[in-house]
């Protein structure tokens, strides 16, 4: 069996679950497209949430991030996943009880303010559109990778696919289409790990492997990860078990992740579709469990395949490189460059083993030289040519992609094709469930925040339906757009942005909103605004050449933080400036407060007993 | 049908729950101070476990506890441990929190 048939037979197994689904739950009612009729079991919550979470960059890319910074991928690891605990005992119960559909409903409500509500909701808007943008342009390159079409065409037949099931079924449809999607990633993401884990320390869990022994060069068990550090040093990069971060800048990366995860509209609202508070809890241990199912196997994933890799590359002579190698570096997620001219692969980094660039056989992504014939051109070696400028203060001659570490898992460790396949459908159904999770928000956020609750209050229950519908295409038409023609520094910064934006406003926004019942509107507001101001302007500053004012240098940075982890500074901002203008404006009126009482209580939010 | 969206006003609901009629056991204030303990100490495991042990004292806990299997322990903690002092942590609150509901009658009619 060739490895198309296989491709086409898993996507096209997976796409006609996610579209048998999306038909039978067509939604009729904003109550279903919003929040599923809070009708949602726990579990199936758990696994939709889960895969709502995990995106194309977090299936594809985060082992290959954890192996090539080692240690100083925990920042991520722990980032987003003790986001949950956050999100779990200060934020999701409370806001069920609470018993609106969105999140901007909240703070709407909470602050008394149609203003407060709008800020909420371009804050939103803007989140799930730079998130959105990543998933859209990650399902066009897994679509031209696997069918040989252009990158666009992918975009739009993803795009077409998402709305289709998105604007029928509503919160509904994609509760249930996410389940499937989150069964194909876990079985895509583990099978592999398994098999690699047992080749190469003998372990049947890769967790396992990771802290066990493996075959050392002269044939005796050594610990792995001394496997790794060795390799590690000998090729000039740092020991991988070392960190190369400042401990202040660590801290405030992950408490930026933390607090911008537990701040996140778009998995906020997945909690609004259970039943009662009891069951809010519930599924956020399903959330969690089921995300630590990837999460925890990543680690183990990243530094399985940087010993596979550098074992069957490093001092190879190209033409006897595994098969493999050609088919990537076909597809540009890897390359080589002969500098000293011996033939061999040579890997090596006097660069520190972290994200930063320096070291790279050459910037940015291969550009392979075509022929007048429109053929690529290869070297003396059969080796595909880069018009790259090539660097060469430094030896290294190897490219590869972060997405390389997963995607050739499955090669390195001589699986069979249909785990190939499996591990294709597995990359769509992160980047769909992603996608379509963005999508409701911002068709919500669009259809009942801004035109239900702001402009048009006397709107019939159907007509915000069709403006859902129609706030989903438009959102999309956005999403496909900037999918196909990325602005790429933009979408690079998705990490600083999204999660930036999420810890400096609603995360701590929400916070005072639950535990602070005399907080009024002025304090908020202004917490709101100072938080979004000192974020999003310290992070332009810093990574964009800005008219006027030009870039930031790195000795600029304020303690050494940088961007990713400045959310922080900024959540911690919003706090004060809110405490501080609260002392001098008035408090929260009674009936808030008494509504903000009532959050504490976890009886009475029943909603399916509402039908 | 109305959307249900709209259907909770905060006084309508507290009249229309029947376990706050019955809830001759509820003190709202000693529920109030212990949920907010539970919700402390659970955060303070949450920081050890995460900030402390992974990031902050990470270099001495590689030296002077024991190993997890090959790794030093606060690398362990750092790739591994704390996601699964996360997944436990949300277990436990959930235990104390249905406990302390059911100890003040605050549950739901099935």
């Amino acid at each position: 069996m060739s490895q198309d048939f296989w491709n086409f037979l898993f996507i096209g197994l997976s796409f006609a679950v996610y579209i048998f689904i999306a038909i039978r739950s067509r939604a009729g009612s904003t109550g279903e497209f919003y929040v599923a009729n809070r009708g949602v079991s726990p579990f199936a919550n758990g696994m939709a949430t889960a895969a709502d979470w995990m995106s194309a960059a977090t299936f594809i890319s985060m082992a290959g991030l954890v192996a090539s910074s080692g240690y100083d991928a925990c920042r991520l690891l722990m980032g987003w996943t003790g986001g949950y605990v956050l999100l779990t005992i200060l934020m999701v119960p409370f806001l069920r009880k609470f018993g609106k559909a969105t999140v901007p409903d909240f703070v709407g409500d909470r602050y008394y303010s149609n203003f407060a509500r709008f800020v909420a909701v371009v804050c939103a808007i803007f989140v799930c559109l730079t998130y959105i943008m990543g998933q859209m342009r990650g399902v066009g390159v897994v679509f031209s990778q696997l069918f040989g079409i252009d990158i666009w065409l992918g975009v739009i037949i993803g795009g077409a696919i998402v709305f289709f099931y998105a604007s029928l079924g509503g919160m509904k449809g994609i509760t249930y289409t996410q389940v499937a999607q989150y069964t194909v990633m876990a079985f895509a993401y583990t099978i592999p790990a398994i098999f690699i884990s047992m080749a190469l320390t003998g372990n049947v869990f890769p967790q396992l492997g990771l802290i066990g022994n493996t075959t050392g060069a002269d044939g005796n068990p050594v610990a792995f990860l001394d496997k790794l550090n060795t390799i590690n040093t000998e090729l000039g990069f740092s020991k991988y078990t070392d960190g190369s971060l400042s401990k202040l800048n660590m801290f405030c990366i992950t408490a930026a992740l933390m607090a911008g995860t537990a701040g996140l509209p778009h998995v906020i609202v997945r909690f609004f579709t259970v039943k009662d508070v009891k069951a809010v809890r519930t599924s956020c241990c399903w959330t969690l469990a089921f995300i630590g199912v990837i999460y925890l196997t990543a680690p183990a994933v990243g530094a399985f395949a940087r010993v596979n890799l550098i074992d069957k590359l490093q001092n190879t002579s190209y033409t006897e490189a595994p098969y493999w190698f050609a088919e990537f570096e076909e597809t540009g997620q890897m390359a080589w460059v002969d500098k000293n001219g011996d033939g061999k692969i040579q890997y090596s980094g006097p660069g520190k083993a972290t994200e930063g660039k320096s070291g790279a056989v050459f910037k940015d992504k291969p550009k392979h030289i075509l022929g007048e014939d429109g053929k690529k051109i290869r070297g003396e070696h059969g080796q595909l040519l880069v018009s790259n400028e090539v660097d060469k203060t430094n030896p290294n001659e190897l490219y590869f992609g972060t997405d390389i570490m997963v995607m050739a898992n499955p090669h390195m460790a001589g699986l069979p094709r249909w785990v190939i396949g499996l591990l294709m459908a597995g990359c769509i159904a992160a980047a769909l469930s992603t996608a379509a999770g963005l999508l409701l928000v911002l068709s919500t956020s669009v259809s009942h925040d801004l035109m239900k609750k702001i402009i048009s209050p006397a709107m019939s229950d159907k007509v915000e339906m069709r403006w859902a519908r129609g706030a989903a295409l438009g959102a999309l038409v956005i999403g496909v757009w900037f999918g196909i023609d990325p602005p790429a520094k933009f979408i690079a910064k998705t990490v600083a942005f999204a999660f930036g934006l999420a810890a400096s406003s609603f995360f701590p926004t929400l916070l005072i909103g639950i535990f602070s019942k005399r907080m009024g509107r002025s304090g908020a507001i202004a917490g709101m605004i100072a938080g979004i101001t000192f974020t999003l302007g310290y992070i332009l500053y810093f990574q964009f050449n800005l008219p006027i004012v030009g870039k930031g240098t790195s000795e600029q940075l304020l303690f050494g933080i940088t961007p990713e982890g400045i959310g922080f500074v900024g959540m911690l901002i919003n706090f004060l400036v809110a405490f501080v203008v609260n002392i001098f404006t008035a408090d929260a009126p009674q009936e808030v407060q008494d509504m903000v009482e009532n959050i504490h209580i976890p009886t009475g939010s029943g909603g399916a007993s509402d039908h | 049908m109305r959307p249900l969206f709209l259907a909770l006003d905060p006084a309508k609901t507290l009249s229309k729950s029947p376990s706050l009629n019955v809830m001759s056991d509820h003190n709202p204030i000693s529920y109030r101070r212990s949920s907010i303990r539970i919700v402390l100490s659970l955060l303070a495991v949450w920081f050890t476990a995460s900030f402390v042990c992974a990031i902050l004292a990470r270099d001495w806990l590689d030296e002077h506890l024991p190993s997890i299997g090959n790794a030093p322990f606060g690398f362990w903690m750092s790739q591994q441990g704390a996601i699964i002092v996360f997944i436990i942590l949300l277990i436990v609150y959930r235990f104390l929190m249905n406990r302390l509901d059911r100890q003040h009658g605050l549950v739901d009619p099935e």
